[in-house]
């Protein structure tokens, strides 16, 4: 539905020009919902403007439905604009325009008479949950109602395609679940395909079907999610992960681990548990199998698209040899195994 | 106080309003299409015209930098075209609605820009047309800013509709000026003033009513 063919973009020339993005290829099929998750600066907020052309790529084709954007004349792209509803962070409401008829707004540029607006504007408000709020003002509205109005709006003109700027980043987390929510209902009822840019990992793992990752101007990961959040490809997809996850290891156990094992240290490792993985009873078979202890210090377990993640840091303990023969059992089952220090034995 | 002076202090009353309705009338019909061309023909906006922006830039600031006083004798001929006169209270709106028109421009201009880039973005992604978006997005949402804007204007025309009397043009300033200064007549001039006041603060008031009426910011 989406076809990022070659794309980039650079502010200014010279020396001192500015790449913005540099060769993005993307897909996003028909119904998906596609996220691009980067830190700022990285040129998500360029990408996804360069989709609707409100910044003109300096290099490569955009592509929607099968119409190219990027050769169009400007009474052809407006006309395309209107298959291309976009929300944004700020939600961009006319102020001096009442809920409703900011909803009626692309329908007013498109010229559609008074009744056909109604009968559009109407079922999308009821839909959008803002029923009782028609003839209210932006300025009398929360953020979440105003992102509601933002999404009617973007929807009024009937899209086959729905891009979101950082739709949720000036939302407080709960607000931001039921906006979450309200778009997997349009991606999934009206089969509208989503791009979405974001710099929240909650965001991905919960709506999205496919991640891109951009760093310093370039699309290096494009996986599935359930793949994304249990192996990412990259070291910056790795931070993103373990920031989100939020899985660290107690300050006091930080303060204590040594980067070399000594005569009387037991090693602490970080397991990265996925698919077939987490159901294996692992720690009583290393119990079993190497008579060594094991004690957890942290633990968590997510559920993402329908695949389940595991995360674990625990410190093994037994002798030199039998903590050795341990760690190469682990390294032998589908798993991440990353050793994170040692420390001194207390027993 | 007689009843010719209230008499002459109504007139002159009616003179200044008469005046100031009509520069203010005109200079708005101009002032605020050419504030808009001044706005969207700038550098990256929706017209960008660069060299357009220019002239008109360097326009408007000269119609700014003339001294009123000099600008009411210096475009006598074209009063006089205009007009068919060169003096009386006609003669006088004329200038008055030349050294308005820039005056707006820049105000509307300035009101324009307070407008969120964010809002003639949504409306691009929509598939606007510049002149939809001016329309439908630049005026409505800077509306406080313009009504803000005349009202400073219609404010400003007051004061300046006082040296009208150079060319005949009478009102308020020109009453305070012949019967209060030249003949030594503080009554009058105190009467000049006080009316001048009470109109300006009437004008504010309506100003800052209307501006909160349309502004749902």
């Amino acid at each position: 539905m989406i076809t990022l063919d070659n794309v980039s973009k650079t502010y200014g020339s010279g020396p001192g020009a500015v790449q913005a993005l540099k060769d993005i290829d993307l897909q996003v099929p028909k119904g998906t919902i596609h996220g691009v998750i980067g830190l700022s600066g990285a040129g998500k907020s360029t990408l996804i403007r360069c989709v609707n052309l409100l910044e003109r790529p300096s290099a490569g084709r955009v592509i929607i439905d099968g119409q190219e954007l990027t050769a169009m004349d400007a009474a052809a792209l407006r006309q395309a604009r209107h298959q291309c509803g976009m929300i944004f962070q700020h939600f961009n409401l006319l102020t001096n325009r009442t809920v409703y008829d900011n909803v009626a707004l692309p329908l007013e540029l498109m010229g559609q008479s008074r009744q056909t607006i109604r009968e559009r504007v109407l079922p999308l408000l009821e839909m959008t949950g803002l029923a009782d709020k028609t003839k209210q003002y932006p300025a009398q509205l929360s953020g979440g109602q105003k992102q509601r109005v933002a999404i009617a709006r973007a929807l009024a003109s009937r899209p086959k395609v729905l891009l979101c700027d950082e739709a949720t980043s000036a939302l407080d987390p709960q607000t931001t679940a039921s906006i979450l929510t309200l778009l997997q209902e349009i991606n999934q009822q009206l089969g509208l395909t989503i791009l979405l840019i974001t710099h929240e990992m909650e965001v991905v793992k919960t709506i999205c079907h496919r991640v891109g990752l951009i760093s310093d101007g370039r699309l290096v990961e494009d996986a599935d999610v359930g793949d994304f959040f249990t192996a990412p490809g990259t070291q910056l997809g790795r931070e993103f992960l373990n920031d989100f996850l939020k899985l660290e290891a107690p300050q006091a156990l930080i303060e204590r681990l040594e980067p070399e094992p000594g005569e009387t240290t037991h090693p602490v490792v970080r397991l990265t548990f996925s698919g077939d993985s987490v159901s294996t009873p692992l720690i009583s078979r290393l119990a079993r199998e190497h008579g060594i202890d094991v004690s957890i210090l942290q633990a968590k377990v997510e559920s993402i698209q329908g695949r389940t993640l595991g995360l674990m840091i625990a410190e093994l303990m037994g002798s030199a040899s039998q903590t050795q023969q341990a760690l190469t059992t682990l390294e032998s089952f589908d798993l991440q195994v990353e050793v994170m220090g040692h420390v001194q034995r207390t027993d | 106080m007689s009843s010719a002076l209230i008499d002459l202090v109504w007139q002159s009353t009616l003179e200044t309003l008469y005046m100031v309705a009509v520069a203010g009338i005109l200079s708005a019909l101009v002032g605020v299409p050419l504030g808009v061309l001044l706005y969207v023909t700038r550098p990256r906006q929706i017209l960008a015209q660069p060299v357009v922006n220019t002239i008109l830039g360097i326009v408007t600031n000269v119609g700014r930098s003339v001294p009123f006083i000099i600008l009411l004798v210096a475009i006598i001929p074209f009063t006089r075209m205009i007009v068919g006169s060169s003096i009386g209270t006609n003669a006088a709106a004329v200038p008055l609605t030349i050294a308005a028109i820039p005056f707006v421009a820049r105000l509307v201009e300035g009101a324009l820009n307070e407008v969120s880039p964010g809002l003639v973005e949504a409306a691009q992604s929509m598939g606007a047309t510049p002149m939809q978006i001016i329309m439908k997005v630049l005026l409505p949402e800077a509306r406080g800013g313009i009504i803000n804007g005349l009202t400073i204007t219609i404010v400003a025309l007051v004061s300046y509709s006082a040296m009208a009397g150079a060319v005949g043009g009478g009102g308020l300033g020109d009453l305070g000026i012949r019967y209060g200064y030249n003949r030594f007549n503080p009554t009058v001039m105190l009467i000049t003033v006080v009316v001048l006041v009470v109109m300006v603060q009437l004008f504010q008031s309506l100003g800052d009513y209307l501006v909160r009426k349309s502004d749902h910011k």
